[in-house]
């Protein structure tokens, strides 16, 4: 239906098999003062992955997310996202990585002054450079995309939690990134609001959108996710393919975690 | 003794002009002045931040009154005779400034830190997140203590009748001084004084409810 004949640009389709690193986090350390929140953490992301991060809260989940789009510097370790070293803040063009990397937060942080649409056109006129009857055009797109069609000129007040969420997905996805970070996306949400936002987050992922997601939804991310990571303490605890890491957790640490939360 | 007739209540209103003249030297300086501190403090250059703060505690530990005082006596023996009116712009846009960048610095940073996050997520630069993202919003936040002192500074104007400088106050003074009833003449400059600030009052919850629509 409708969905089917958005831009091809606008959720770049994953290339053939040829497994291609998207993102590579290596022994990276992350102190808070004298807390070490992250502990050589290493881990890969491929082209097109659903990545899901769990864990308690604590364990350094959104840290990690964040140390990934350089809103936190690191002390030591590597991170390469799309090609672009964001360990090193000196030498990172970080329009660049911008450009590469889409991000949604928790609390949405839409734009409250503005419509829909000029919260999505904001960036693609301004930082994309491009004219606005395209930027509209994409806009309308990305819209439809996550099903908000309707809400383009209301104003983020006038949309209720979910959303507010699904524009702010929808805001992220409209400059075409390589890889999208979700950051406990829908944890201010109810039930019934989650399962609209993961339902954009399952079809963005059914059209080969890479992605990174901290999330304590364990029934979403042991049905979706790919790959799926538990921190504990800072550290990788357990990595693998979904179903093989809830089927078998290899620590007691997990096994807890899971019997806790499922 | 003269009787209080129209002519002095249009002697007065001629000189509530020049008050609103003063108020409005004072606001269009003082928001320049202001707007310019408020972004020195938030800035992060440290240097920035020290001077505008350190200029700020300066001017607000200061009477307006001694403001007014070294600008029109005190400038005048270093050779600098200024008319009264330059001194008492001078001394209110010094003083509004002062009062209107540390309000607009509050404004400023009364936004989320997280709309400085997700604006630089998106790849807005610095500028652009001020003129697109972050001073809109504090302007909405603005409007209240902004217009609450704007009525404060519509007020201090009289002070400059101290220096000679014939406003309102200063003409309510003279008109008392031939008529001599004074009950009567300040109840009219009194009058005079809060039409001029009423209206500026309500602008701020029009102006509120305006914002507010599009937000």
């Amino acid at each position: 239906m409708s969905r089917a004949k958005l831009r091809k640009d606008i959720v770049p389709v994953a290339p053939d098999a040829a497994a291609e690193t998207v993102v590579r986090v290596s022994n990276v350390i992350k102190d808070f003062g004298t807390v070490r929140v992250l502990d050589s953490v290493s881990f890969d992301v491929m082209r097109g992955q659903m990545v899901a991060i769990i864990g308690r809260s604590g364990s350094g989940k959104s840290t990690l997310l964040r140390c990934m789009n350089g809103l936190e510097t690191i002390q030591s370790g590597e991170i390469d996202v799309c090609g672009h070293r964001v360990s090193l803040p000196g030498k990172l063009d970080k329009g660049q990585l911008r450009q590469a990397v889409g991000i949604v937060f928790q609390s949405y942080n839409l734009f409250p002054h503005l419509t829909v649409e000029r919260n999505i056109t904001l960036a693609l006129t301004l930082v994309q450079k491009r004219p606005k009857a395209e930027a509209r055009r994409i806009a309308a797109d990305v819209l439809n995309l996550v099903g908000l069609s309707e809400k383009i000129d209301a104003y983020p007040e006038q949309l209720s939690g979910g959303q507010q969420q699904r524009v702010a997905i929808a805001r992220s996805l409209a400059l075409s990134p390589q890889v999208m970070l979700f950051d406990e996306v829908t944890s201010a949400l109810d039930p019934e609001l989650t399962a609209e936002v993961l339902k954009v987050m399952e079809d963005l992922q059914q059209r080969g959108m890479t992605m990174v997601l901290v999330t304590h939804e364990m029934g979403f991310a042991r049905r979706v996710a790919d790959i799926t990571i538990f921190m504990h303490k800072g550290k990788v605890w357990e990595i693998g393919p979904t179903a093989a890491v809830f089927a078998n957790p290899a620590t007691t640490e997990f096994a807890q975690f899971i019997a806790s939360v499922l | 003794m003269v009787q209080f007739t129209s002519v002095h209540v249009f002697y007065l209103l001629d000189a509530a002009t020049w008050t609103i003249l003063l108020s409005l030297l004072a606001f269009a300086g003082g928001a320049v002045l202001g707007i310019t501190l408020a972004l020195a403090r938030v800035s992060r250059l440290r240097v920035l931040q020290l001077l505008a703060a350190a200029y700020i505690q300066l001017v607000q530990g200061t009477p307006l009154l001694i403001l007014l005082f070294l600008s029109y006596f005190g400038l005048s023996i270093l050779g600098y005779r200024l008319h009264p009116v330059v001194a008492a712009g001078m001394s209110l846009t010094l003083y509004a400034g002062a009062f209107l960048g540390e309000i607009w610095r509050g404004c400023i940073q009364a936004v989320p830190r997280t709309q400085w996050e997700t604006s630089d997520c998106l790849g807005l630069n610095r500028f652009q997140q001020y003129v697109y993202v972050i001073l809109p919003q504090a302007t909405r936040i603005a409007i209240p203590p902004t217009v609450g002192f704007m009525v404060q500074i519509v007020k201090s104007t009289s002070l400059a009748s101290i220096i000679g400088f014939v406003e309102l106050s200063r003409a309510g003074q003279i008109v008392n001084n031939s008529t001599f009833e004074p009950f009567f003449v300040f109840t009219c400059v009194a009058a005079i004084y809060f039409a001029m600030c009423y209206p500026l009052s309500l602008s701020s919850r029009y102006l509120e409810r305006r914002l507010n629509v599009a937000r």
